[in-house]
């Protein structure tokens, strides 16, 4: 294996572990406060659409808002989709068709 | 905590209902890494990555995010230390995550927390979290959902890189696994309208953020900005009603 890719995974593999050991590890069992606590229970909500509202709607470089693409269009659907259900299979499984189909379909 | 299987964290067995118990929840990550592994797959092996170094790669980091970032570096020729660094600002998220589940995984042995935190990922964190939130959920079911999303990742990600240019590029929808996972994920964690202001905050000042600074950082920085201004909100609109209790308070 070429060195330097062994460096650059072996130093990923370390930047990686440590922001996920560090707070589980030490936080895990101690009484936090209360306003600490609601705050981390509004992370989980936070993260995901921080995850996707960029990813559905800024592309480009550089970086733009773009409301209306087949991302975004097919994400409504799919966001019914799993409200009805609350089933994460299927609702990745429509997602892709959906995607797939409409792409296929507008050529 | 709602998880009283204390015996448990102790013995080294793996009872058959804590395994199906963990499959059942995590199966749809699994599924849906099958399409993203194969994408990363395929980008390793343009970028000159062998199957087996992208197996490494999978195995050492685990970080589907990081990884794409990683390989798309590698194949334009950056370095060792931006490499990592750009890895390290990816997955600083992960802080969150982990200081999250910490809150129900008190009580657990230092080797047990220890394994599960090298499994946190997006994926793993809101199923777990969910599961913690609304089900009978200890350690052992979320080492069996972290682990079980862990091979499945390795698995797919070498599949990808040694049959992944027959896949024509687009196909099946590939390139929306990974919203749609996110939107399923996400809609677990809309359990009140506390939780979708905070998502929708989250979501419009990353955007926003996004368009300024430039790389990833907007994940962190919308979080944490929303997070908070949800606790001010929270605190605000709850101010008359009586105190807030330990956990989970829904608006």
């Amino acid at each position: 294996m070429n060195p330097e890719l062994v460096v650059i995974i072996l130093g990923m593999s370390a930047v990686s572990f440590v922001p996920r050991f560090v707070p589980l590890f030490f936080l895990s069992g101690k009484s936090l406060p209360t306003w600490f606590r609601e705050w981390l229970d509004l992370i989980p909500v936070a993260i995901l659409s921080a995850l996707l509202l960029p990813a559905l709607v800024v592309s480009g470089e550089p970086a733009q808002v773009d409301w209306l693409n087949l991302k975004s269009v097919v994400a409504i659907p799919t966001l019914a989709f799993a409200l009805k259900t609350r089933s994460l299979g299927g609702t990745i499984i429509l997602g892709m068709a959906l995607y797939w189909g409409a792409g296929v379909y507008l050529g | 905590m709602k998880s009283s299987e204390k015996e448990m964290d102790q013995g080294v067995s793996l009872s058959s209902q804590v395994l199906i118990e963990g499959l059942r929840a995590v199966w749809p990550v699994c599924f849906g890494y099958l399409p993203l592994g194969l994408a990363l797959g395929v980008l390793a092996q343009k970028s000159g990555m062998t199957p087996v170094e992208t197996g490494f790669m999978s195995l050492f980091v685990f970080a589907g995010s990081g990884q794409f970032i990683a390989v798309s570096m590698l194949a334009q020729g950056a370095g060792a230390t931006a490499i990592i660094m750009t890895t390290f600002m990816v997955n600083l998220r992960h802080l969150l995550m982990s200081s999250s589940l910490s809150v129900y995984l008190g009580g657990s042995s230092r080797s047990r927390l220890t394994l599960f935190s090298l499994g946190i990922v997006d994926e793993t964190f809101a199923v777990n979290m969910e599961r913690f939130i609304n089900a009978s959920w200890d350690i052992n079911r979320g080492l069996v959902v972290n682990f079980a999303a862990y091979f499945s990742w390795i698995a797919s990600t070498v599949i990808g890189s040694m049959c992944g240019q027959f896949v024509e590029k687009g196909a099946y929808g590939i390139d929306y696994a990974l919203i749609a996972m996110f939107i399923g994920l996400l809609v677990f964690q809309l359990k009140g309208s506390i939780y979708c202001i905070t998502g929708l905050l989250a979501g419009t000042i990353a955007v926003a953020v996004s368009l300024v600074v430039p790389g990833n950082s907007y994940i962190v920085i919308g979080s944490i900005i929303a997070a908070t201004l949800g606790v001010v909100i929270r605190r605000t609109l709850g101010r008359d009603r009586t105190h807030s209790n330990e956990e989970g308070v829904v608006l």
